[in-house]
């Protein structure tokens, strides 16, 4: 396949996400202007300038008319994805870092980091259909989370708020109470910081990936360990396949193996495993950089990848990737 | 002899060099269309002269791919460009498709499953460099069987015996998984030399796998002497690490002598003093050190 290369960003990648539609691909770096592709050629459509720190999410709302960010200048900020103009901004006391639009879009949840004397926070946002209406009051606040959160999201139906991060511990809350509801068991569970975390087509299952090298996929209502990805490399980047029993892994490189490995360029792979049978099934090289974001197109035909280089290489599958056999 | 009337102009008079404005795109070749190819590929060459006088020739590739869209979407693809985007030069190189071909590397199952492992590892990396993805070129090397790196001549791990080659008493052969596997901690790190498998770890015996001071030199063989007769023949002294008889490309026989290598150089001298002499085949053998003679 002929990659498309996109060098927007100056600095690192820290996420990508595709609209519900999958012709628009949202890119964020820490270089804090989030940035809009055309996913088809990658032809790039705007920015949103107005952050003043490294944005790290981003989530856009089914009908494309919305973006939220999140960023470490200690703000969230809703945005009008056709013309870039700033619609309101939540403020907080800390980074915030993972955000998310509930089903319905009439939701949002954010995080925030541990920041000086503040403890992380889970923090969920109504979202008001006309502008005018949007005020920066929490429906519901979550702390008791020791360690940094990487990534929160909604859980089926909304009912549940799932969060995972440094404690590599991955935690189901009620969405009305706040209260905790279920813990991934520690033995068997990630044994380093989870990096991220991506729900399935229909949201009955999750892949966490982690500093250990390792991805797991879990079940969305159980929080039940269904499998397990091995990898050499510590995973900062997951995503699932939404048409084909296909997850992709992207890493990084341990301090450790900086002079050990070859550095030859363009050798960071994206590794495809087969979700179910657990097996490497292939990879994709290009990146010259750690492999900081992965996002699949809705239809499974194509996916992105961001890294460390500050380089988001757009991949449409040949022929052969769809007539892989196991 | 034909009069040509039609050419008025004579190309003397079109490179006067009286600074107008004069067209020398008479010169230039015509476009040229290479039509859709098997990936729907099209190329369009043409040609035109630019602000300084020089000939430029522009290749435009383009590949026609129907998608379907829903109705939003195509209404998004009409959207003004905004924030930095809206003030971008026409010729701004943000979006490129990259020049290089990248395949969906498969992987091929390593040491993993070591009780299917039929095949030597040898024929497992031709097989593996046949049935490739995509349509480039594929480096497999024989003895490490990593794929698309480099080529056996050139592997780093040049110093593990070759599979093939081995007949030691002592040592069971490694299976060809672990073979390929042994020349990689993983399929990524590096492993350095004194912890690869198919080797000794104490730093001597690594030195003596240099051994081209264990050479022997065979000569006087019969023409149907093949590299596993004098394996068999020397393998009774000691390990071996190479074998090698010359062998006549037209002919196929071979040309009467041959290489042995020995991992350890006593090994090396008892084969000299009994097969010296020797009767092998109808033929005198004569065995003597292959380099001059070491102390």
């Amino acid at each position: 396949m002929r990659p498309i290369l996109m060098k927007g960003h100056e600095r690192p990648l820290t996420f990508l996400r595709c609209n519900r539609d999958g012709d628009l691909l949202f890119s964020c770096a820490k270089d804090h202007t989030p940035t809009v592709w055309y996913a088809d050629n990658g032809d790039r459509l705007g920015t949103y300038r107005g952050h003043n720190g490294a944005v790290w999410t981003c989530d856009v709302s089914r009908d494309s008319a919305r973006l939220i960010t999140g960023s470490a200048d200690q703000t969230a900020k809703l945005w009008e994805v056709s013309t870039g103009k700033e619609l309101f901004s939540f403020r907080f006391d800390a980074p915030a870092r993972s955000v998310e639009f509930a089903i319905g879009d009439a939701l949002a949840v954010v995080t925030t980091d541990n920041f000086m004397d503040h403890v992380p926070t889970v923090q969920v946002k109504h979202i008001a259909e006309d502008i005018d209406d949007q005020t920066e009051e929490s429906a519901l606040v979550i702390t008791g989370i020791k360690g940094r959160i990487n990534r929160a999201v909604w859980g089926p139906l909304n009912r549940t708020i799932i969060t995972a991060g440094e404690d590599a511990t991955i935690r189901i809350w009620d969405s009305e109470t706040g209260q905790l509801l279920r813990e991934s068991d520690k033995e068997s569970g990630h044994q380093k910081t989870i990096s991220s975390l991506s729900k399935s087509l229909d949201w009955s299952h999750f892949i966490t990936g982690s500093l250990d090298k390792s991805a797991k996929l879990w079940d969305t209502r159980t929080l039940t360990l269904i499998k397990t990805y091995v990898t050499e490399r510590p995973v900062n980047a997951v995503d699932i396949s939404p048409t084909h029993d296909t997850v992709v892994l992207g890493g990084g490189q341990d301090a450790m193996n900086v002079t050990m490995t070859d550095r030859r360029a363009g050798k960071f792979e994206a590794k495809f495993y087969h979700k179910i049978l657990q097996e490497e099934i292939g990879g994709v090289k290009g990146h010259f950089g750690p492999i900081n974001a992965l996002a699949f197109n809705p239809d499974g035909r194509s996916f992105s990848s961001g890294g460390e280089d500050g380089y988001v290489r757009l991949h449409h599958f040949d022929s052969d990737y769809f007539s892989i056999k196991m | 002899m034909q009069q040509n009337q039609q050419h008025t102009e004579r190309w003397g008079d079109l490179l006067d060099d009286d600074g107008g404005d004069f067209d020398l795109s008479v010169l230039l070749p015509p476009p040229v269309v290479v039509g859709p190819d098997a990936n729907g590929m099209k190329k369009v060459i043409e040609y035109h002269i630019d602000e300084e006088g020089n000939k430029v020739k522009v290749t435009t590739t383009t590949r026609v791919r129907m998608v379907r869209r829903s109705r939003r979407a195509i209404e998004r693809r009409s959207w003004p460009k905004f924030g930095d985007a809206a003030k971008e030069a026409a010729g701004s190189r943000l979006t490129m498709v990259s020049t290089e071909e990248i395949f969906f590397d498969r992987t091929r199952a390593s040491g993993n499953n070591a009780d299917g492992a039929g095949p030597s590892s040898s024929a497992d990396s031709l097989a593996k460099g046949n049935d490739k993805p995509g349509g480039g070129l594929l480096m497999v090397c024989r003895t490490c069987g990593k794929k698309g790196d480099h080529w056996t001549s050139k592997c780093p791990y040049k110093d593990l015996a070759p599979q093939q080659g081995e007949s030691s008493a002592d040592k069971p052969p490694s299976t060809d998984g672990s073979g390929g596997a042994a020349g990689k901690g993983g399929s990524g790190a590096y492993v350095p030399v004194f912890k690869r498998l198919g080797g000794d770890t104490s730093g001597a015996d690594v030195m003596r796998r240099r051994n081209d001071e264990n050479s022997v030199r065979v000569s006087n063989l019969s023409e149907d002497a093949r590299d596993p007769d004098l394996a068999e023949l020397f393998g009774q002294f000691g390990q071996l690490s190479r074998v090698y008889v010359a062998i006549d490309r037209v002919t196929g026989e071979s040309r009467g002598f041959g290489f042995v290598n020995f991992v350890h150089r006593e090994d090396a001298e008892r084969a000299i003093n009994k097969l010296n002499g020797y009767g092998y085949d109808n033929l005198i053998l004569h065995v003597e050190w292959a380099t001059p003679r070491p102390n």
